[in-house]
């Protein structure tokens, strides 16, 4: 990974020390408080699999994991994950083995542009970690706040499911 | 010869291509090229199109058999990336996971008009197929050679040729390639594989990107990164129709590491930090004058009837004052919808950088050749110095056919020398859109005692003519397109409007099949014994009985309190059929679409996995059209900022969905990516009016509005 932490000094008055775990390694970063999380993890780390589609929190392509909660990080202030765990969708995979929620998107056909399928992949994940074996009705709810304009809906549904059987006894981060 | 798969061999210069044929065939390596023209040259002279110029590949083989398809279509979600690739291993004879596909990139890539209108299968299949057919040939003759068997000796399975008498006696394609650099040229078809003998057509496939995209490895045009990249912020007009006067940039001066450049109507802010350019734009100040058209949402309608031009009759038959005398029932309707955006979850964006003498260009672009040759035009180059790359699109819907952002990448990259990424906010992204046109559509129309439809007068204004056909079995009709296109000369839509998912095609046959359902309730026939007594064309017949099985559809008159809808068309040579059940909430006025079953015969099918998936996703993306999107607008400005204020489908909206697709393997493949989208409207209301006998004739069906249909009745 480059090295961006250099990156604002030139223009920013005000400096402060953010350190978190970005996929399960120690980070930081020397910022200003309005820098929002999205852009930081897209621009200073890399992690351009965090999508940005509306920049409101609106349509969730930007949902990571912030100490396991998703959370919209296009409208979050990167100050917010100081000692935090921010995951994200290039982080969830182990050793190169796909989490069974990447494996059931597959499986499923779950995706078509795949634009929202990191945000849709990692707030499934919220969900599960939460509620391990919900309902069709629990997943909607879960769900229901990530948008897809290609019309996966039901796919997505059913990846879910799937994922959720396969990893019944535990999430495995 | 197959239709459609006609080739030249007319010679063609290679004058525009950006790389040259030769300098392309030294950089990809040793192996065997393909090359000829995408498309057949005289269709596209008929419609006066520009005949593809350059030269570039279909296909190549490599050293190690690895097999690489160029084409110029580019990969948004529709599965074009899974099902040609099905496409060329047949043809060709390998093993479908050999098979790379290399799409969209204007230097590598075949000449090609765009990705839209659902012809990906239908019109570069044919030629692609062609390619691999010759390719095959080429390596049987290399085969019968290094065999020193006669070619007819020989048969070819997963890339190896062997003796059909002694399989042991074989030789692979990889072992043929190497160390040669053949390159053919298509002259003449050569014999296309028959489709009995597909092993990989037909089957069902699982996407082929899947594993990028839930991976997060999958680039599209905002995850590209070059060194000393900046982001572009854009000053936008509050409304269309509003010219910049004057712009006062002072507030910036002195902001550290702020560019500003304002040429001509370009006044853009730049900085390493979108969001450091965003906060630069927001402090400029800027005065406009305004000349926009005196029209808002409600009274669009009758804007478009006003300035109307004369319209084209499309289609005419019998005598319409006969066609009256004979109906016991005439009914008039007229149908309205409202504009549409596209809104793809990706924005539109772009990268361009100078390199060289060239620019390149990283875009969400559903239309990369002629994007190359309009960066030209706005730069003053030739096109052979514009290359554009598109990584993988992030849905388009017809949108993104239209390439602003990376116009003003292009001209901003020039401007500044540097990297420039240009990514239309959301609210840019409802500003700048070319909407699907508000649209109008008159009907009268008539029926026998018998139930027989006897009179059609038809009139679609400002929708376009795709789907206006009646499909039925009317001997009086006539059918007039006021406006051609979802475009239209200036004074008649406050913005921009353009095509959206299987355009014209939603305007035309929500009225028609609206109207049609109006006709047999009050004859009082079920709906689909009335339109199976008025059909003719066996192929809609065949879909309406198979969407009618599946759903589990029993007769009765509507309004039979069930809230059964039917819709029936044809799209893109696609015929398709829709039965929707609807529960209607009478005191909120809230729809919920329950089940949908569609049946769609669409000729042979490359991946039955891909036109499933597009089925439902038509089906999904139809209820908001059909329900909640509208754009709000008031003269040029537009209301609608994001997603709050501009609902599409969600989690909860998803109905059960039951496809069919008809067997038709002997066909000629037809479209897939548009047709199960276009009686969504109907289907809808239809079934709105089943469920609770009130008739809503303009879409989208709000709340609001189907409780003003109801205190209405």
């Amino acid at each position: 990974m480059q090295n961006n932490i250099q990156y604002s000094i030139n223009y920013l008055m005000m400096k402060e020390i953010i350190r978190f775990e970005l996929n399960h390694e120690p980070r930081e970063l020397e910022l200003d408080n309005d820098l929002i999380l999205a852009w930081a993890l897209r621009i200073n780390f890399g992690m351009t699999g965090v999508k940005v589609g509306c920049e409101l929190g609106l349509c969730g392509a930007c949902t990571v994991l912030l100490d396991n909660e998703p959370v919209r990080s296009c409208i979050l202030p990167v100050s917010e994950v100081q000692g935090k765990k921010v995951l994200t969708i290039e982080g969830l995979a182990k050793n190169g083995e796909l989490h069974p929620l990447q494996k059931a998107f597959m499986k499923h056909d779950a995706l078509q542009c795949g634009f929202c399928t990191p945000g849709m992949i990692l707030n499934a994940y919220g969900l599960l970690m939460k509620n391990p074996e919900p309902s069709r009705k629990e997943i909607i709810e879960g769900m229901e706040e990530n948008l897809c304009r290609c019309g996966a809906y039901t796919r997505i549904i059913d990846a879910i499911q799937t994922a959720a059987k396969e990893m019944k006894g535990g999430v495995a981060l | 010869m197959k239709k459609n798969s006609k080739t030249t061999d007319q010679k063609v210069p290679e004058k525009t291509s950006g790389m040259k044929r030769r300098s392309f065939i030294k950089l990809m390596g040793g192996g065997v090229f393909v090359l000829f023209y995408v498309g057949d040259p005289f269709k596209l002279l008929a419609q006066r199109r520009e005949l593809p110029e350059d030269f570039n590949a279909f296909l190549r083989i490599d050293e190690e058999g690895m097999v690489s398809c160029f084409t110029g279509k580019i990969e948004m979600g529709q599965g074009v990336i899974t099902s040609l690739a099905q496409m060329l291993a047949d043809e060709l004879e390998v093993p479908y996971d050999q098979v790379e596909m290399v799409m969209g990139d204007t230097d590598l890539c075949p000449w090609d008009m765009g990705t839209f209108g659902s012809m990906t299968t239908r019109f570069f299949g044919p030629p692609l197929r062609a390619a691999a057919a010759k390719a095959r040939n080429v390596l049987t003759d290399l085969a019968s050679e290094h065999l020193n068997l006669p070619p007819s000796q020989l048969t070819i399975k997963d890339g190896v040729v062997m003796d059909q008498h002694n399989p042991e006696h074989r030789v692979a394609y990889s072992q043929l390639t190497r160390g040669k650099k053949i390159e053919k040229e298509i002259t003449e078809t050569p014999p296309l594989e028959e489709y009995t003998k597909f092993t990989v057509v037909g089957e069902p496939m699982l996407r082929r990107d899947s594993r990028a995209k839930v991976t997060g490895d999958a680039k599209f045009s905002a995850d590209i990164r070059l060194p000393g990249m900046v982001y572009a912020k854009i000053l936008r007009p509050p409304s269309h129709g509003a010219t910049l006067s004057s712009v006062d940039t002072s507030a910036i001066e002195g902001m550290e590491g702020v560019e500003l450049i304002h040429e001509g109507d370009l006044v853009a802010v730049l900085h390493e930090s979108p969001q450091m350019a965003e906060l630069a734009l927001s402090k400029i100040k800027a005065t406009y004058t305004y000349d926009e058209l005196d029209v808002n949402d409600k009274t669009i309608f009758d804007h478009l009837l006003a300035v109307a031009p004369e319209p084209s009759v499309s289609e005419e038959g019998g005598d319409l004052e006969k066609g009256e005398e004979l109906s016991h029932l005439v009914f008039e309707r007229e149908y309205h919808n409202s504009y549409v955006a596209h809104a793809p979850i990706e924005p539109h964006t772009a990268l361009a950088v100078k390199e060289g003498d060239r620019i390149r260009v990283w875009a969400s672009t559903q239309t990369p050749f002629p994007l190359k040759d309009q960066i030209a035009r706005v730069l003053d180059i030739s096109p052979n110095k514009v290359h554009v790359s598109p990584p993988f699109v992030g849905g388009g819907f017809g949108g993104k056919t239209s390439n602003g952002q990376a116009i003003e990448a292009a001209r901003l990259a020039v401007l500044t020398g540097k990297p420039v990424m240009v990514a239309w906010t959301r609210q840019e992204e409802f500003f700048n859109d070319t909407f699907r046109p508000a649209a109008v559509v008159k009907i009268k129309s008539g029926v026998t005692k018998s139930g027989s439809i006897a009179l059609w007068d038809y009139s679609v204004y400002f929708a376009g003519s795709r789907g206006s056909e009646h499909n039925y079995d009317i001997p009086h009709f006539k059918t007039r397109i006021f406006n051609r296109s979802w475009t239209a000369p200036p004074g008649t839509h406050p913005f921009a409007t353009g095509a959206w998912r299987a355009p014209s095609n939603n305007t035309n046959t929500h009225a028609r099949e609206s109207q049609i359902d109006i006709m047999a309730s009050e004859a009082g026939i079920d709906p689909l014994e009335f339109r199976l007594k008025n059909l003719k064309d066996e192929k809609m017949i065949g879909v309406l009985k198979a969407a009618a099985e599946k759903f589990g559809y029993t007769s009765a008159k509507s309004p039979s309190g069930r809230g059964y809808g039917i819709g029936c068309g044809i799209d893109a040579g696609t015929y398709v059929a829709h039965i929707a059940e609807v529960k209607v909430n009478e005191k909120t006025g809230h729809v919920q679409v329950v089940r949908v079953a569609c049946a769609q015969n669409m000729g042979r099918v490359i991946n039955p996995q891909g036109a499933t998936i597009q089925i439902e996703g038509c089906i999904t993306m139809g209820l908001g059209y059909a329900l909640t999107e509208e754009i709000q607008f008031d003269g040029g400005a537009i209301h609608n900022k994001n997603f709050d204020t501009y609902e599409l489908p969600r989690f909860s909206w998803t109905p059960r969905i039951d496809t069919v697709i008809i067997d038709a393997q002997h066909e000629d493949p037809q479209g897939g990516g548009e047709p199960p989208i276009i009686s969504m409207g109907a289907v809808v209301a239809n079934a709105i009016y089943d469920a609770i006998g009130v008739r809503l004739c303009q879409l989208p069906m709000t709340p609001e509005r189907v409780l003003k249909a109801i205190q209405k009745s």
